[in-house]
């Protein structure tokens, strides 16, 4: 029997830097020597503890049950704690992730588009020029609330193809 | 700014390709000159790896969008990195000069 293949983690935005060194003292800073902090550790870390969400919370965001995200976030801690403690630098690098951004839905020409610049807003369509667009993802959200309580399974084959074809269903 | 579109033929009447890795033809139009330029998809009958090809091809043009019906699940997290936004259309009906000429409206 193998084991479930591991579900992949969804992060919001890439961290800002890529790592941390330590200064000053006897450091070990070679790369060698080194804490590799996953992209979904450094997820869990920002939304558990940066922006103060509970772990059910910060699931949901993640896409991954609950337990998964306490086990991730443990390792996170295990992880900084250790280079804290011995002057390791930490590179923040892999993992099984996958980087999201926001879909539209554009009301007047019926197409989707995401919006890969995540920190400028998006207020027309870049289609038709038109200025009624709407959040896809809110739209998503609220019935797949009621898909996980019913159907795990029916939830998680809803996600790969859902994105676009979803609101249908 | 260039806009990649997936096409099933190469003539603008024919229709917008619904599979992204493995339509037929990409057209990269150029909002500026109003140019268009036909690719032939090397990856059309592919068994796997089309979309991350296809993507390479697309990107190399400096596009900035892409129209399509469909993204898979590789290409979404690949196009998130590089900065390209992607359109989805699910209208099978339209041709590539009306989606030219909803871009130029």
């Amino acid at each position: 029997m193998s084991p479930r293949p591991t579900r992949l983690r969804k992060v919001s935005n890439p961290p800002v830097i890529s790592g941390f060194k330590p200064y000053g003292g006897k450091t070990k800073s070679g790369r060698a020597e080194a804490v590799f902090l996953h992209f979904e550790e450094y997820e869990a870390v920002r939304l558990c503890d940066h922006e103060s969400l509970n772990h059910h919370q910060a699931s949901v965001i993640m896409d991954v049950s609950r337990p998964t995200l306490t086990r991730i976030y443990a390792r996170a801690r295990q992880k900084i704690a250790d280079a804290l403690v011995t002057g390791k630098q930490i590179i923040i690098e892999g993992g099984k992730i996958y980087f999201d951004s926001e879909w539209f839905v554009c009301n007047t020409c019926g197409c989707y588009f995401n919006n890969p610049f995540k920190q400028e807003e998006i207020s027309e369509c870049p289609l038709c020029k038109g200025k009624k667009i709407s959040n896809y993802d809110k739209v998503t959200y609220e019935t797949e609330e009621h898909v996980i309580n019913k159907n795990r399974k029916h939830e998680s084959s809803h996600h790969q193809h859902g994105k676009h074809s979803g609101k249908q269903a | 700014m260039k806009v990649a579109i997936t096409s099933t033929g190469n003539t603008l009447e024919s229709k917008l390709d619904q599979r992204f890795g493995r339509c037929a033809f990409f057209v990269i139009y150029d909002t500026e000159t109003g140019g268009t330029e036909f690719i032939p998809n090397p990856n059309k009958d592919a068994l796997n790896g089309a979309g991350p090809a296809s993507v390479q091809i697309v990107a190399s043009r400096n596009v900035s969008k892409i129209i399509s019906g469909e993204f898979g699940i590789k290409i979404k997290s690949l196009l998130d990195s590089l900065k390209i936004q992607m359109i989805v259309i699910k209208d099978t009906e339209k041709t590539i000069q009306d989606t030219i000429n909803m871009l130029n409206q």
